[in-house]
């Protein structure tokens, strides 16, 4: 099952600039992927993102692409589903672009129920601009901007775009790609907000200085601090502190509370009118 | 993945020796080399795919060999 990802990549492009260990790499790789996996056509695919390192990935991708400003990669992919709702609109985010700078409109488009797939790069750090603490930063870490140990909570970006209203809920890491495939490709067949947070590795703003290590050691680590999601519901409340599930952890099937198919239902009314 | 499949280096300038690869082979059939990764033992490969999968540069391809 040989599969050519290299004709969805500008290899003109490539090597990346991501630095050696980086997961980004690996989350771009599924993504293909799934893409791959899936019927939807390359013409008809927007990838959309903001600023940081997770926004180069769509300038290494053969799609019509968007790299846009800090933290709204949502809204401008808002724009372009309502604009041409048979787009495909891919939004690819950092967890500082997508959960700080971008928060509200993470929010907004899960309230919405927009039909974009939103895979969000969480290396817990701001890697691009030097290694400082983003909301994803977990308590007591170590960053450029915490020297002492982080003193914020982070966020549960799983529990808060569930709120929130989006219909597609998961959680994958990089240290299982297979798992990431299959979740991006049910994420991108979805009819509705899907939501999409993906462990990542950045070894040189966060694991070298957090004594996790480098790139391998870091995958461990993942594979340590994570659990499927059918075996979290089960596990007692004491043993989750610090334990990420993995996996789908929410899906409603309900594709005409979408926003583009509620947009549509106003246009028809009027055009009924008019008869 | 399917049996008889080998690994190759399909891009060897992109490596830039993170070590992802050869920590997830199941039979060391990678290794480091001075600045890119290299191939050690191909006759262990049992195409597992794991290696393509985890590369974040791309670097690696599981293809089928004739032989």
């Amino acid at each position: 099952m040989a599969v050519d990802i290299y004709k969805y990549l500008r290899e003109d492009k490539l090597p990346h600039i991501w630095c050696p260990g980086c997961g980004h790499g690996t989350i771009l790789n599924s993504l293909v992927r799934a893409i791959d996996q899936t019927d939807i056509d390359p013409d008809k695919t927007v990838v959309v993102s903001g600023i940081g390192c997770s926004g180069r990935a769509p300038g290494y991708l053969k799609f019509d692409t968007l790299h846009t400003t800090h933290g709204r990669a949502i809204a401008f992919a808002t724009g372009i589903k309502l604009a041409n709702p048979e787009l495909n609109v891919i939004v690819l985010t950092g967890d500082g672009d997508g959960s700080a700078i971008g928060g509200n409109h993470l929010i907004h488009g899960c309230r919405r129920n927009i039909d974009l797939t939103v895979i969000l790069f969480n290396n817990q750090i701001y890697g691009m601009t030097g290694g400082q603490y983003s909301p994803m930063t977990p308590t007591g870490a170590v960053a450029t901007t915490s020297p002492y140990g982080n003193i914020d909570q982070d966020f549960d970006l799983v529990d808060l775009t569930r709120s929130a209203g989006a219909t597609f809920v998961a959680r994958g890491a990089t240290y299982n790609p297979r798992q990431m495939t299959k979740l991006y490709k049910e994420g991108l067949e979805h009819k509705g907000f899907s939501f999409i947070e993906t462990l990542d590795q950045c070894p040189v703003n966060y694991g070298r200085k957090n004594n996790i290590g480098g790139p391998t050691e870091m995958l461990d680590w993942q594979k340590e601090h994570t659990v499927p999601a059918s075996k979290w519901e089960k596990m007692p409340e004491e043993e989750k502190e610090g334990i990420f599930p993995l996996g789908v952890i929410h899906r409603k099937d309900d594709p005409e509370s979408e926003y583009t198919a509620r947009y549509q239902q106003i246009i028809d009314s009027f055009a009924k009118e008019d008869e | 993945m399917a049996k008889g499949d080998k690994v190759t280096l399909a891009n060897s300038g992109w490596c830039k020796r993170c070590g992802i690869c050869v920590h997830v082979c199941p039979t060391d059939v990678l290794k480091l080399g001075q600045d890119r990764v290299e191939i050690d033992d191909i006759d262990k490969c049992i195409g597992c795919e794991n290696c393509e999968l985890s590369c974040p540069d791309f670097v690696l391809k599981v293809v089928k060999v004739n032989e």
